[in-house]
């Protein structure tokens, strides 16, 4: 797929959902399955790719995927910590990525 | 102006420049996961939703389709936010279209959070147009630091990506079946990459977390 056909479905594809929403009627708002649906779907898609993220790394000539505890869990821990001590978003991001940084550099 | 509309105006000001935060490391991530400045600028000002941004960018070239499925995934959230704010708003026409794009998490709450109806139209309106302002002008900003950062591992981009949607998840996962979602979505996303090349697994790790979140609810419910 090319990178510009991405951009513009994903694009249009979330301008979907805020557009219906504004559209149907309010009484599906009522569904209770519907809103643990889209609770439930956010809270997954964004931890599973937290999870990816952090722990799967990919053989750069094979492409063999494996699970790894690296730089990255430490980082994701660093996150967790401050996220847990109310620091601000910036905080957070900047903190993970230059406690990864510093071990790479070190190890 | 009413004194109260003041504080509504005040209100939108400070969400829209908080996330315009995000919006910089948005772009400097956009730009380290390969996209180019112009679409990275045309994902915050088309797509126009930090979650699913991060998630596209995150998913990225390792497999578009999955990028793609992600966002609109992660974006179901909006059309919730939407339908309860179509009362509210009354839009027709082309501010209909206007609404629709800036009914995002935070002008949600900004007119979820009034009490007279004027007072939420206008949260709604100046939170949405504040924060499409800030989150654009700091995109442009962060797609140029990012453009002078050149292998993104050696700055810790990588774990800055998973940091991010680890902050944007965090207040959801408070509750127990929130963790617990979230944790099976982990697990089944990195059990799965074993098996199967980068995209499907976290769409799979996602299908089975809220498998088990509804088994849950179910559960609370007997």
């Amino acid at each position: 797929m090319n990178s510009w056909i991405a951009v513009l479905a994903a694009s249009v594809a979330v301008f979907s959902w805020k557009f219906l929403g504004h559209l149907v009627p309010r009484k599906f708002l009522e569904s209770k399955f519907l809103q643990e649906l889209a609770g439930y779907l956010t809270i997954a898609l964004l931890a599973g790719l937290v999870g990816v993220q952090s722990f799967v790394s990919s053989n750069s000539t094979t492409g063999q995927q494996s699970v790894v505890f690296d730089s990255r869990f430490v980082a994701l821990i660093v996150a967790a910590i401050l996220l847990k001590l109310r620091a601000p978003f910036l905080v957070v991001v900047l903190a993970a990525a230059g406690c990864a940084a510093l071990l790479r550099l070190v190890f | 102006m009413t004194s109260a509309g003041g504080k509504v105006f005040n209100v939108a000001l400070s969400v829209g420049i908080a996330t315009g935060v995000y919006g910089i490391s948005f772009g400097a991530l956009s730009i380290t996961a390969g996209f180019d400045i112009w679409q990275t600028i045309a994902l915050s000002v088309l797509m126009f939703s930090g979650g699913s941004q991060f998630a596209f960018v995150a998913v990225g070239f390792s497999d578009l389709a999955t990028a793609v499925t992600s966002a609109w995934l992660v974006g179901v959230r909006n059309g919730f936010y939407a339908l309860s704010l179509a009362p509210v708003l009354e839009t027709k026409g082309v501010r209909k279209i206007l609404a629709s794009q800036l009914t995002i998490d935070e002008s949600a709450a900004v007119s979820t959070s009034r009490e007279s109806l004027e007072e939420q139209r206008k949260g709604f309106w100046l939170t949405g147009i504040s924060v499409f302002v800030f989150w654009n002008l700091a995109t442009v900003l962060g797609a140029f630091l990012g453009q002078q950062i050149g292998d993104p591992e050696t700055f810790g981009l990588d774990a800055a990506a998973a940091a991010a949607l680890f902050a944007l998840v965090w207040p959801r996962i408070q509750k127990s079946s929130g963790a617990i979602v979230a944790a099976v979505a982990v697990i089944g996303s990195v059990l799965f990459s074993l098996v199967l090349p980068s995209g499907p697994p976290v769409l799979l790790g996602a299908f089975l977390a809220v498998l088990v979140g509804f088994q849950l609810n179910r559960g609370k419910r007997e």
